[in-house]
């Protein structure tokens, strides 16, 4: 038995070797996917990027608001500020019909008479409450309060943006606005009470800080690298659904298959020799993939994967990983009559499993019901071992829940798919 | 004198046909015969050699090999017999050595035995020097050649071929026939189907004519000639007993 699976081994390598689209498929597209997307998404994660993204400023206000934003966009590093085009100042109908057509993707609109309609507000709200408090000149007469209406910035998006760049956009607006509005009341006040040498502080009083993850004394700080190779890793190993769904229906198709089952070997060890050599293929890809990530990245501005202390259970993750896609492959050559039923069906399965086990979305950004199919994904349960493995420095113990389920969906769907073709052939 | 294989009431309904394919067939084939099981399309040939390997269940009756009865010793029978299919069930882009090198060792071959037979064989069919050439780049004779070196490769007792000489040159049919009369002369008991009767009545020692799923007339070649009417050879015997209606079907 031994022997037959060793030289099933030996023939499932020989078809591989001989087979150049399926070697591309398996070790260099991984690798290709994980550089680009590693690189597309480092930006996303860092705080300073190289590139900024050009939006267009009217500014019908042209007091010291309109200046402080300005300032504030351009110090941001996101953003280049633009407020001509063809060196005409941008009207409100220019910038709206710029971002609509996709040319900018955002547009804001500072109203008139902002900065002074905004200092006359707060300087009839500190008045009322530096009055209030008797702190007034008894000489003065109070004049009467002028109605001074809301205003309201206006935000211009291209419709093809993410909802997530809006919402951080619109979030870091508000921000300025509130800290324009905090100092100039600050300001204010001290006109309006100060003689001029004691000053407010006005500095935020509350600042945030995020305490970051400490093993072995060294600071465990999750970058666009540790969070993508584990993901892309995942999911280039669930890509050898493919090539195996086709090896099975190949075999099918040229009569291999009849031969085999007239032969005295039985289903279970072919399907042995093909999980060991596709397992094998899992683990080369995983550790060109690692070492892509820990040599090459550092060449191509990325940080290098930091894996310190962590490869032994990454590496049993990979493996467990694989079954479960190796599972999957089989069950789906041995259901599927054509490659033309295998190949699709299993690449659009692969990026459905990626999509619901959180590769592109985390989990718990998902709505509810999402987040309890999620939980059913292989594709998740590995993602989540990569992560707990070496962003979260867990024990063998706590991913082994994860890592029995990766087999136990390699068990059932082998399981099925050799039921499946028992009965098929009860004809 | 026991026969190799004993075929008893075998009948075969594929789910949702409406006729058997095989109805309640018995047949017994002895042991050094080259048997020919021949009939029209959709006569149950194939489905009877199917049952016999193992890759098709009977919807009842009984057969055994070497008196292996097939409910309870279905890996042991599979031991004993090789198999031959229509099709070239090789794998491409693998080497003639390569491919049967892997068929051998399913069958428990190994070491310096299969290799000087997987060499012996080629050599006997023609093929040592094209040994490591790839099988995508064999014509269909040396294709049906190496076919059949990876049902014989460790001498079974029981030989099942489904028409292994279609679609081949003349030499390579030449070569295929003369290494199966050395493999019956040598012990080996052969059932095979065919459309070339005069193939047929010149190769097999035995023959059963069959038809919707019966025997219609079963002797050597030569005694169904004699025992039919004006008939000169084998297929007048075949067109007088199956008639000349074309019997396509799908």
């Amino acid at each position: 038995m031994v022997y037959k699976i060793w030289m099933s081994v030996v023939k499932e390598f020989l078809l591989l070797k001989r087979d150049l689209g399926g070697l591309i498929i398996l070790f260099i597209m991984p690798l290709v996917l994980v550089i680009t997307v590693t690189l597309i998404q480092d930006s996303t994660f860092k705080t300073i990027s190289d590139t900024k993204i050009p939006i267009l400023l009217v500014d019908n206000d042209k007091g010291s608001v309109s200046k402080t934003v300005f300032d504030n966009l351009e110090k941001s590093n996101l953003f280049s500020v633009v407020t001509q085009i063809d060196n005409k100042a941008i009207t409100e109908e220019v910038a709206k019909e710029a971002v609509y057509k996709g040319k900018f993707q955002l547009a804001i609109v500072i109203p008139k008479n902002l900065s002074v309609d905004l200092q006359a507000k707060i300087d009839q709200n500190v008045a009322k409450i530096v009055s209030s408090m008797g702190l007034t000149d008894s000489t003065a007469t109070a004049a009467p309060s002028e109605i001074i209406k809301e205003k309201e910035v206006k935000l211009y998006f291209d419709p093809a943006v993410q909802m997530s760049f809006k919402n951080a956009v619109m979030n870091a607006i508000d921000k300025m606005i509130s800290q324009i509005e905090t100092k100039s009341i600050y300001t204010t006040f001290q006109n309006q009470l100060g003689e001029g040498t004691a000053s407010f502080e006005q500095k935020s009083f509350i600042t945030f800080k995020e305490i970051i993850p400490r093993i072995n004394n060294k600071e465990i700080r999750p970058n666009s690298v540790q969070h993508n190779v584990p993901a892309w890793t995942l999911f280039a190993i669930f890509f050898i659904v493919i090539p195996l769904s086709i090896n099975i229906v190949k075999e099918k198709s040229q009569g291999t298959f009849v031969r085999l089952l007239t032969n005295p070997v039985s289903n279970l060890i072919v399907i042995i020799g093909k999980t060991i050599t596709y397992s094998a293929i899992c683990m080369i890809q995983f550790y060109m993939m690692v070492a892509v990530a820990i040599f090459l990245f550092p060449h191509i501005g990325l940080p290098p994967l930091n894996i310190e202390g962590h490869l032994f259970l990454m590496s049993v993750v990979a493996l467990f990983s694989g079954f479960a896609a190796i599972g999957f492959g089989i069950l789906l050559g041995t259901v599927a009559s054509t490659q033309e039923q295998s190949a699709p069906f299993g690449a659009t399965s692969v990026l459905i499993l990626a999509a619901v086990g959180g590769v592109w979305v985390p989990v718990f950004a998902m709505p509810k019901i999402m987040q309890i199919i999620a939980k059913s994904s292989p594709m998740n349960w590995g993602l989540e071992a990569f992560y707990d493995v070496l962003l979260r420095n867990v024990s063998l113990l706590e991913i082994i829940p994860k890592i029995s389920l990766l087999f136990l969906f390699f068990i059932i769907t082998t399981s099925i798919a050799l039921f499946y073709d028992k009965k098929k052939r009860t004809v | 004198m026991q026969p190799i294989i004993k075929i008893e009431s075998l009948s075969k309904k594929y789910k949702d046909a409406d006729l058997y394919s095989l109805n309640d067939f018995s047949l017994n084939i002895y042991e050094g015969q080259i048997f020919g099981l021949l009939g029209p399309n959709g006569a149950g040939k194939t489905t009877l050699i199917s049952m016999l390997c193992g890759l098709v269940k009977p919807t009842s009756g009984y057969f055994s090999i070497n008196d292996l009865n097939y409910t309870d010793h279905s890996s042991k029978i599979k031991k004993i017999i090789g198999v031959v299919p229509q099709e070239y069930a090789l794998y491409p882009t693998l080497t003639a050595r390569e491919n049967l090198h892997y068929f051998g060792s399913m069958y428990g071959l190994k070491g310096s035995y299969l290799k000087d037979k997987v060499v012996e064989t080629l050599d006997l069919l023609g093929l040592l020097k094209f040994a490591d050439k790839r099988i995508e780049t064999f014509s269909g004779g040396m294709k049906r050649r190496v076919n059949l070196i990876a049902g014989i490769l460790h001498n079974p007792k029981v030989l099942f071929l489904d028409e292994p000489t279609v679609g081949v040159d003349v030499h390579s049919k030449n070569a295929i026939i003369d290494y199966l009369k050395l493999l019956n002369e040598q012990g080996t008991t052969i059932i095979y189907t065919s459309h070339h009767l005069a193939e047929a009545e010149d190769f097999c020692t035995n023959i059963a004519i069959l038809d919707q799923g019966s025997i219609y007339a079963q002797g050597t070649p030569s005694g169904l000639i004699a025992s039919t009417a004006e008939a000169g050879n084998l297929e007048d015997v075949f067109i007088s007993l199956t008639g000349k209606n074309l019997r396509d079907g799908i």
